[in-house]
């Protein structure tokens, strides 16, 4: 396997010594055992996709990891599920419907505590919403430098992440005792999520008070796959001029794909697609097998999100467009003929395959 | 004024590309603006890709900004716009009274403190960090930035900070946070909606998650960090650019806020990502179909 240390030694040496971790001796002769807190994200007691990433990531340091969860009915609900991922050990559950939305306020002390106790000596949540809200605010109380946005993991300390845009790619070594970092979801493949037993047990509860109350949310709600973890993404641009050209042109060429819809930054500020939908530096990461989009000219920012998909595919009517360079497959032509003309024939070889 | 706003907004230089043949901001993109071409900020970085893209030091262990021109993070432009625009709302029920800009760097960092100035900031500080190596791109870790802003935080009584939700050269994403973490504040991130809605300082937020919206309420005081929907940044005006010089600009150092410039990430490397190759353009629709099955896409 991939593990960079040797996962039946430390396992061995951790029977050895059960408390190793909270004991002063571990702080001595067994620091360098790895013991890793994967913190996981849930709603409506499904275990989020981008976090069994984390759990990924988690395996590939090669120490025993502990999944973390907490909220309204997570022990009897979602711990369950993460008990079942391989190659998880332990699930720490802790049921409080105060940490149902995550406010980084309560969870973060939540969290504190149980890092503390469980004597981890690395922290991993996905580069999600949720995981750049609370990991950083952790690792400081806990005085630690993350690492944010991890796409490879190098070693127990040392890891790897793009910057300037995905510009330039840096390896990093941490000398924290306790590593805290985000990955990016597309850069860790998940694992089987059955096959795994996994012991749950209580995390502690501080009970910290949170001085910030949730007062609502608006989520766009779709029957498409999720974009950060869709096989297929058709994303749009500014060529596409307005929210309804968008709406008809783009949506059956994804239903026709089964794929996620993604748009770009310009699409986005001129409101034809929902924020959420952006990828980019500053929106959402993506790696599916097929990128398809039309009417983006593929700035920097925007080859940034969507830069490591397996096969890229481009329609613009501009044939010097940045995003030619780095497209497999690029037709320089009209969108508002090619495209409706490519969802007729995608939808008809699907029908005479069947 | 106890009841007053008393703000501070941290901004960031960062390498936004090179002088080369170019005329200043406006004539350059506008990828970072919200899409308006009136009243924005331009910035060189995203169209003109050639000068900009960062080179990498011929060691390996670092990026090589020389020659570049250093502007603003647009996300702090955005925190400073909306710290205006909290000042100009007539209806918002706790006036701002005081501004605060902060920055760290080398001697240059003054040119960011006095754009600062000019997008509304009463005062700056200049904390001053020698550039470690001229003209080449390291910057000091967020958990040192977060320590340094606790001291300035304190020292000022400031109740609300406005962060960019991550600068674009280091992407960590991660100082806003580790502020609040220190001082046990309130936070709200990759926020698009900032409301004061009474006088003892209740705030609603409206922050960018995934898959939507959500909508916080806390108190002061907080941190919040900004999204590019916040709000559309105003260009700094002749005229205010002449006001700004005579803003005072106060001089600290870490050792004021009894810190240092040591990193807890040591770089190993620094390298250029795998050039993706662009393949071949088809004539039309089915070439394209057959290509991807070609590809195995499809």
């Amino acid at each position: 396997m991939n593990s960079l240390v040797r996962p039946c030694a430390l396992r061995a040496s951790r029977h050895l010594y059960p408390s190793a971790g909270t004991s002063p001796f571990s702080r001595s002769s067994l620091s360098r055992l790895l013991s890793t807190l994967a913190i996981l994200e849930h709603r409506d007691g499904k275990i989020a996709g981008s976090s069994l990433s984390a759990i990924a990531a988690a395996i590939k340091l090669g120490g025993p990891v502990t999944g973390f969860v907490a909220g309204k009915g997570a022990k009897s609900g979602v711990a369950t599920e993460v008990a079942k991922v391989e190659g998880v050990e332990t699930v720490l559950a802790v049921e409080n419907e105060a940490y149902d939305k995550g406010l980084p306020e309560n969870y973060a002390p939540l969290l504190v505590e149980n890092i503390k106790k469980g004597g981890f000596t690395h922290v991993v949540a996905s580069h999600s919403a949720f995981g750049k809200n609370v990991l950083p605010r952790v690792a400081a109380m806990m005085d630690a430098q993350p690492v944010s946005d991890v796409t490879a993991i190098e070693g127990e300390d040392t890891f790897v992440r793009p910057i300037f845009a995905g510009n330039a790619v840096l390896t990093v070594q941490s000398t924290d005792p306790i590593k805290f970092f985000t990955v990016r979801g597309t850069a860790f493949q998940p694992g089987s999520s059955t096959g795994g037993s996994a012991q749950i047990t209580d995390g502690v509860d501080p009970a910290a008070p949170s001085a910030t109350t949730w007062v609502s949310e608006d989520l766009t709600t779709s029957e498409r796959p999720d974009l950060s973890t869709a096989e297929r993404v058709v994303s749009g641009g500014r060529g596409l001029k307005s929210k309804e050209e968008f709406d008809r042109i783009m949506t059956p060429l994804a239903d026709a794909l089964g794929a996620a819809i993604g748009a770009s930054r310009a699409a986005v500020d001129e409101k034809m697609a929902d924020n959420s939908l952006q990828v980019g530096q500053t929106g959402k990461n993506v790696a599916p097998q097929l990128y398809l989009c039309a009417g983006i000219s593929g700035a920097i920012q925007h080859l940034a999100g969507m830069k490591d998909s397996k096969v890229i595919a481009a329609i613009n009517k501009d044939p010097d467009a940045p995003i030619f360079q780095v497209a497999d497959v690029g037709l320089v032509g009209d969108l508002f003929e090619k495209v409706p003309e490519l969802t007729e024939k995608l939808k008809n070889a699907i029908l005479t395959e069947l | 004024m106890a009841n007053a706003l008393r703000i501070l907004v941290p901004v960031k230089r960062h390498p936004a590309g090179s002088d080369d043949g170019r005329k200043g901001d406006r004539l350059c993109s506008f990828a970072w603006t919200g899409g308006s071409l009136d009243g924005g900020y331009y910035y060189l970085w995203p169209l003109s890709q050639s000068g900009l893209k960062p080179r990498i030091g011929k060691t390996q262990t670092s990026v090589d900004i020389t020659g570049m021109r250093q502007a603003m993070n647009p996300f702090d432009e955005l925190s400073m716009e909306e710290a205006a625009r909290l000042r100009r709302d007539d209806q918002s029920p706790m006036k701002v009274s005081q501004v605060l800009a902060v920055s760290a760097g080398g001697p240059k960092t003054v040119d960011v403190l006095r754009t600062a100035l000019a997008l509304g900031a009463d005062r700056a500080m200049h904390v001053e960090v020698p550039d470690a190596k001229e003209g080449f791109y390291s910057g000091l870790e967020p958990l040192t930035v977060a320590k340094m802003l606790k001291g300035v935080v304190e020292k000022e009584k400031i109740n609300l900070v406005f962060l960019g939700k991550q600068a674009i050269d280091g992407d960590h994403g991660q100082t806003g946070q580790m502020l609040a973490g220190l001082l046990g504040w309130s936070q709200a991130t990759q926020a698009s909606k900032v409301t004061v809605k009474d006088e003892a300082g209740t705030v609603e937020v409206t922050r960018e998650v995934d898959g939507g919206v959500e909508t916080l309420e806390s108190k002061l005081p907080m941190v919040i960090t900004t999204d590019l929907r916040l709000n559309t940044p105003k260009f700094a005006t002749l005229p205010n650019l002449m006001k700004a010089k005579k803003k005072p600009i106060e001089k600290a150092t870490l050792a004021d806020f009894g810190l240092d410039e040591s990193r807890r990430l040591n770089t190993v490397k620094v390298t250029e990502p795998p050039t993706r190759q662009g393949g071949s353009k088809v004539e039309d629709v089915d070439g394209l179909i057959s290509k991807l099955k070609d590809l195995g896409a499809l």
